[in-house]
């Protein structure tokens, strides 16, 4: 399990180093924190002829609470997520989705920018920026270029990024007061894969749903929004029917992905325990907070 | 014991420990050589198919490769791998140490590249091409017992590799007369020890002196260097086996495997040391596997829960070849089946069958946790069909000291292992109520079935015996050093289990002297003529015994000299604490008579198995949605005859526990349909973490020594692992007894669990 | 490639092949062979050192992308002679068998009763923001990147709650901000 042999460089700007792409022409990957990276080149399912390190580069870290939006560096860690009373409060969905982010010497070093642009339908940042419409700040030899998060995912380990350009920062709307949220994550053990997971955000219109997200992961080939559910929960009272509706559709509408550990059935089942789950403990949440 | 005992019983820490905690543990992968090449096996990809022709044109052309060995390097016959305990049939079975004109199963070595660097072995053995004209493959039991294709054609007429029967009394009668039979089938699935560290070897060839040192020993030493010695026909003592600090066994590790032989040739061809240190990905392919079982068994029972007989058939897929103690498991389970209980009629038939999956051998409690989970799941369906307590069922036909030695079922064909043998002590109710009651089983009941908070809990309760204490020998030599310490040299093998800590304790009682004196050598060949090593739970029982009477040899020996030093009679020299003293007060120490060759030698017979006994007791709670299961509470209770140390029992039994739940829970080795392995990665062979079970609770008797041998001493530890199968799952058959759901097919994974309660349609 | 790495405070030049892991490195390049290697793929924690105080596994890392760091390993946490309170607590409570783990499980532990010192939470901390409180469900949650195969686990927990509690005495807490 060596590394297959490739060149290294460490440029110290952006134009650089998306040269040094241009240059490769596809044979080339970046490297950030190299958490996904590297386990695929230790299985040679990636032999890039040179990695293109980005730690000297500068701007790349940084989490930014402003008024209208969040902004995350793409070489912000998972621990620096964690980290963040700040982001605690403004979106606290973050911090809670990537408390399952594998284990604590991954999330010392894993990067969100990585974890985007690796694509892996079980990652949980992917699945966040999904729901919360994030944009994704790319530069290329060829100049900038913004890209909703949903349109960079193309598919399982793909994405719609140029062959020279590398992801810089991902941004955040910021959350209306008052805006609930969920998350639930089925793993085998904690720190697994995602053999599913639901992510939701919602505000209240007086008694009434509104501007409901709903959105899953790990039991679809992409992470990936679901509208049935989300009309399931608009203008409905948040209570045990609205929530089971809104389960039963999401469960209904997905199409789940097989593999070793879980099959579709189970999949579309356990994606509709999960939500049903998340949303009664996004009521919860809400209940305890006001005592 | 002669002397006062201060250490054996104790809470003693283990003496392995510091040099662990500095990271100053020496093993495999920490020795280096001046000049050595590192090796890569290049495997099969296909699982079953012609080997046409290897190209390796264009790896040897990459600058700092060396060679490239496939079976054309091997003169004459290639060697096969030999069997621990040979019978009648499977011989033709055998695994040739690299394959020649067939592959048989995915990860099947067919050549070894030679580098400067693992990193251009590796690149080296990318460029290397088998060309193999793929054979179907054959995956299950079905295929394999049709017979189409053979694994074997021209030399077999089946892809049977071995059928035993396991009999006692009159199962046929037995049944015909009983008030209920019960029986079902079970399955347990295919998985493997995972030491978590992989395996290695460094092979040196002295060319001057024609001697092969192997570094890299575990578990069998010396059994290994007399296969090896054939392979390579050399006499026994131009060859060495080395072992250094081992990262955990549980069975798999320190088998002979065929990387033994090719990387000792790859060192007597290169005239260079090499190494060969396997990759976690090619070690899921490479070692060892264990547990596949089927099992078509029943049960039959008088009106008051007696057990009158046990019949049916098993059929263990034993992969591709028979490996060295590849029947292992097979006989053991049908052997063993029967476990703690008093069943007079036997009829088991359990058969091996080959197919194009990773050879098999053993993994901790081997047949024994197989067959512990047939019959455990058979008592409670017996005891819900009888209206029995689950306990009463157990508690009536558990063995008594009183019917000890109890024979167990013989075994046919011998294969010279203690094809007859008998619990040898015991009051087996006594750990059964110790565990209940540390369980609180009353107060648990409660909770038995039923809902809360939207999990449903379960209790159950198993009871197993352990077989340890593997024949026929095993040796030991004490020697007084210049500065008086004394070294004790044992042919056990340490693969993790703190064997320095125990021999230590018992030779430092024996002799009457502090632990600190005492330095243990154990496990490899350039101490010994000869030895055996650790397996079958033997090394407290066989290795602790023979310390013990070289030990007394020694003293002897002491006597005797000391005798004549001071002029006296030897009965007037009594020896006390590591001094001899006349009887005018004269003192000797042991280091004043070292010169004179102060030493003791014991070779330790006994055929005789040693059986701990012991009950579990579990508390689950199952999520009826997801199918997730957790165990919130664990009881073991085992007697082991003599606690040598309790501390390292405790961590034995309760770490075997943890891998049972592995076992029960995750830990599984699929194959598609084309015989291709499907796990390579950690992230799909699902160990259990820190996270994942409670802590649990363990307790030990020694009410009942072992008559077998004089410490008394009963091999244990692989008794954690043995009843997790039978407990676990009557544990969750009981939380969702309001579904009649039978989880008898292992394992418990979520998703099998929620397809229990969600039956495709 | 040339490297400079800095291991437990000693800078040493290196002549590397740029594939080299930062396990490698040490293992191979430094002598430094208390660092385990269980997976080489970031699953079982065997390889975890400290970089920079935090920790990290050197089998899913570079050695070419720690020129700037400050490294630690098993052998820089205590001297020979000097086990240290951790390593004292392992013996006392028998957190392992085989001892393959061991070394990745102190660094790990290290690491985390750094991390908790530091405040930052666990999943399976009830409030992101109140001081951690290490228990025995969060000790073991914060230790699961850590694997022992031999599932010492039980020991491994208890020793890392005695060594923080130790501490707890010697050094009161200063009061939070």
């Amino acid at each position: 399990m060596k590394l297959p042999a490739f060149d290294y460089a460490c440029p110290e700007t952006l134009d650089e180093a998306t040269a040094l792409l241009a240059e490769a022409g596809g044979d080339a990957k970046v490297i950030a924190g190299g958490q996904s990276l590297l386990p695929f080149m230790a299985f040679r399912l990636a032999a890039p002829s040179l990695l293109v390190d980005l730690r000297k580069i500068a701007g790349l870290d940084g989490i930014e609470v402003a008024d209208g939006e969040i902004r995350l560096g793409a070489m912000v860690r998972w621990r620096d997520i964690l980290d963040s009373a700040a982001l605690a409060r403004a979106l606290p969905l973050l911090p809670a989705a990537i408390g399952h982010v594998a284990h604590y010497q991954i999330r010392n070093r894993g990067t969100l920018g990585g974890s985007l642009a690796h694509a892996d339908p079980a990652s949980e940042f992917p699945c966040i920026a999904v729901l919360c419409g994030a944009s994704v700040d790319v530069v290329g030899a060829g100049g900038h270029r913004t890209i909703p998060a949903d349109e960079l995912i193309a598919g399982p380990m793909e994405t719609t990024l140029e062959d020279d350009e590398i992801i810089v920062a991902v941004r955040f709307p910021r959350w209306p007061e008052g805006r609930r949220w969920a998350f639930d994550e089925f793993a085998l053990r904690h720190g697994d894969l995602a053999i599913a997971a639901v992510a939701a955000a919602y505000d209240m219109d007086g008694p009434h749903i509104a501007h409901a997200r709903v959105a899953v992961m790990g039991a679809t080939d992409t992470p990936q929004r679901v509208p049935p559910a989300e009309d399931a929960l608009n203008g409905r009272a948040p209570d045990d029917d609205t929530f089971g509706a809104a389960a039963a559709a999401a469960s209904a509408a997905i199409e789940p992905t097989e593999d070793l550990h879980a099959g579709a059935a189970y999949r579309r089942a356990l994606v509709g325990t999960l939500l049903r789950r998340a949303l009664a403990e996004s009521c919860a949440r809400e209940r305890e907070a006001a005592e | 014991m002669n002397t006062p005992n201060t250490y054996i019983g104790g809470h003693v820490e283990r003496v392995e420990d510091a040099r662990f905690l500095r990271g100053a543990g020496r093993y495999i992968d920490d020795v280096t050589r001046e000049g050595m090449l590192h090796a890569c096996v290049v495997r099969s990809a296909v699982a079953h198919g012609r080997l046409v022709s290897i190209d390796a044109e264009e790896a040897l052309a990459m600058p700092g490769v060396h060679a490239v060995l496939t079976a054309a390097d091997v003169t004459g016959e290639i060697p096969t791998i030999p069997f621990r305990r040979p019978n009648p049939k499977i011989g033709p079975y055998a695994q040739p140490v690299i394959a020649r004109e067939r592959v048989r199963y995915f990860g099947e070595p067919v050549a070894l590249v030679l580098a400067d660097s693992p990193e251009l072995a590796e690149d080296a053995a990318e460029l290397v091409l088998p060309e193999i004209e793929p054979l179907p493959a054959v995956v299950t039991r079905d295929a394999a017992l049709a017979a189409e294709p053979l694994l074997f054609p021209g030399t077999t007429e089946d892809n049977l590799a071995a059928v035993f029967t396991a009999g006692k009394g009159d199962a046929e009668a037995a049944f015909a007369g009983a008030a209920l039979v019960v029986g079902d089938s079970f399955s347990t699935q295919r998985q493997t020890a995972l030491p978590l560290e992989t395996r290695g070897l460094l092979a040196e060839w002295d060319a001057d002196a024609q001697h092969l040192t192997v570094h890299g020993a575990a578990k069998l030493p010396f059994f290994n260097r007399r296969a090896m010695a054939k392979m390579m026909d050399l006499p026994e003592t131009s060859v060495d086996y080395v072992e250094h600090d081992v990262g955990g066994g549980f069975g798999a590790r320190g088998e002979f495997y065929p990387e033994d032989f090719l990387v000792a040739l790859a060192a007597r061809i290169t005239g260079r040391p090499v190494k060969w240190v396997e990759d976690r990905r090619e070690h899921f392919a490479a070692i060892a596997h264990s547990r596949e079982a089927e099992a078509q068994v029943e049960l039959a029972l008088d009106a008051s829960g007696r057990i009158l007989g046990l019949r049916g058939e098993m059929f263990m897929n034993v992969g591709a070849y028979v490996r060295p103690n590849g029947m292992t498991p097979v006989r053991n389970c049908a052997q063993f089946m029967s476990g703690p209980y008093r069943v007079p009629n036997i009829a088991l038939q359990a058969t091996a069958y080959v197919a194009n999956k990773t050879p098999a051998g053993t993994f901790r409690g081997p047949g024994r946790y197989e067959g512990s989970f047939f019959i455990e799941r058979l008592l409670d369906m017996a005891a819900a069909r009888l209206g029995l307590d689950r306990r009463t069922i157990r508690q009536v036909n558990l063995l008594t000291n009183a019917e000890m030695p109890y024979p167990l079922a013989q075994i046919r064909p011998s294969d010279g292992s203690r094809a007859e043998t008998s619990c040898d002590s015991g009051e087996y109710s006594e750990a059964f109520h110790r565990c209940l009651q540390a369980f609180d089983w009353e107060e648990k009941e409660k909770l038995d079935g039923r809902l809360i908070d939207g999990r449903y809990h379960g209790i159950a309760v198993s009871c197993f015996i352990e077989g340890g204490a593997s024949g026929p020998a095993e040796t030991a030599r004490i020697q007084v050093a210049g500065d008086g310490g004394v070294e004790v040299y044992v042919g056990s093998s340490a693969i993790g289990q703190g064997l320095e800590t125990v021999m230590a304790q018992i030779a430092a009682d024996t002799l009457g002297l502090p632990m600190e004196c005492i330095r243990i050598y154990h496990g490899s060949t350039t101490y010994l003529a000869e030895g055996w090593g650790s397996y079958g739970s033997r090394a407290t029982v066989m290795g602790g015994n023979a310390v013990r009477e070289a030990a007394l040899a020694l003293l002897a020996r002491f006597r005797a000299l000391a005798a004549r030093r001071l002029g006296v009679g030897e009965a007037e020299v009594s020896v006390v604490g590591g001094q001899a003293v006349g009887p005018d007060g004269a003192v000797l120490d042991l280091a004043d008579l070292a010169a004179e060759g102060l030493a003791g030698e014991a070779k330790f017979l006994n055929s005789d198995a040693t059986y701990t006994n012991g009950t579990a007791a579990v508390h689950v709670a199952v999520d009826p949605e997801t199918g997730r299961v957790e165990v919130l509470d664990y009881v073991v209770c085992d007697e082991v005859g003599r606690i040598v140390n309790a501390l390292t029992l405790h961590g034995q039994v309760t770490g075997a526990a943890v891998q049972g739940f592995g076992s029960v829970f995750g830990e599984e080795l699929p194959y598609d349909d084309d015989g291709a392995l499907l796990v390579g990665t950690l992230a799909d062979y699902l160990v259990p973490l820190a996270t994942d079970y409670p802590r649990v609770r363990c307790l030990s008797l020694e009410s009942y020594p072992s008559p077998t041998n004089p410490l008394g001493a009963k091999g244990a530890g692989e008794g954690g692992i043995i009843p997790v199968g039978g407990a676990v799952a009557n544990a969750v058959a009981s939380a969702l007894r309001a579904f009649g759901v039978a989880p008898n097919h292992l394992p418990l994974s979520p998703a099998r669990v929620w397809a229990l309660l969600n039956p495709p349609d | 490639m040339e490297i400079t790495l800095t291991v437990n405070g000693r800078a040493q030049a290196l002549e590397l092949d740029p594939r080299t892991t930062l396990l490698d490195a040490l293992r191979d390049h430094l002598q430094l062979t208390g660092t385990k290697k269980g997976c080489d793929h970031g699953q079982c924690g065997a390889c975890t050192i400290l970089l920079n105080g935090r920790r990290i596994n050197a089998c899913l890392t570079l050695a070419a992308m720690h020129e700037a760091d400050e490294i630690a390993t098993i052998e820089g946490l205590a001297p020979p002679d000097d086990p240290g309170a951790l390593q004292a607590a392992f013996l006392h409570h028998d957190g392992f068998q085989c001892g393959y783990c061991t070394p990745g499980q102190i660094v790990s532990a290290t690491g985390m009763l750094e991390e908790a010192r530091a405040g930052w939470p666990s999943h399976v901390s009830p409030n992101l923001e109140a001081e951690v409180a290490l228990d025995r469900s969060e000790v073991a949650e914060r230790m699961s990147g850590n694997l022992c195969r031999c599932a010492a686990y039980t020991g491994i927990v208890e020793a890392i709650l005695e060594t923080a509690e130790q501490e707890r005495d010697v050094e009161p807490r200063e009061a939070a901000e």
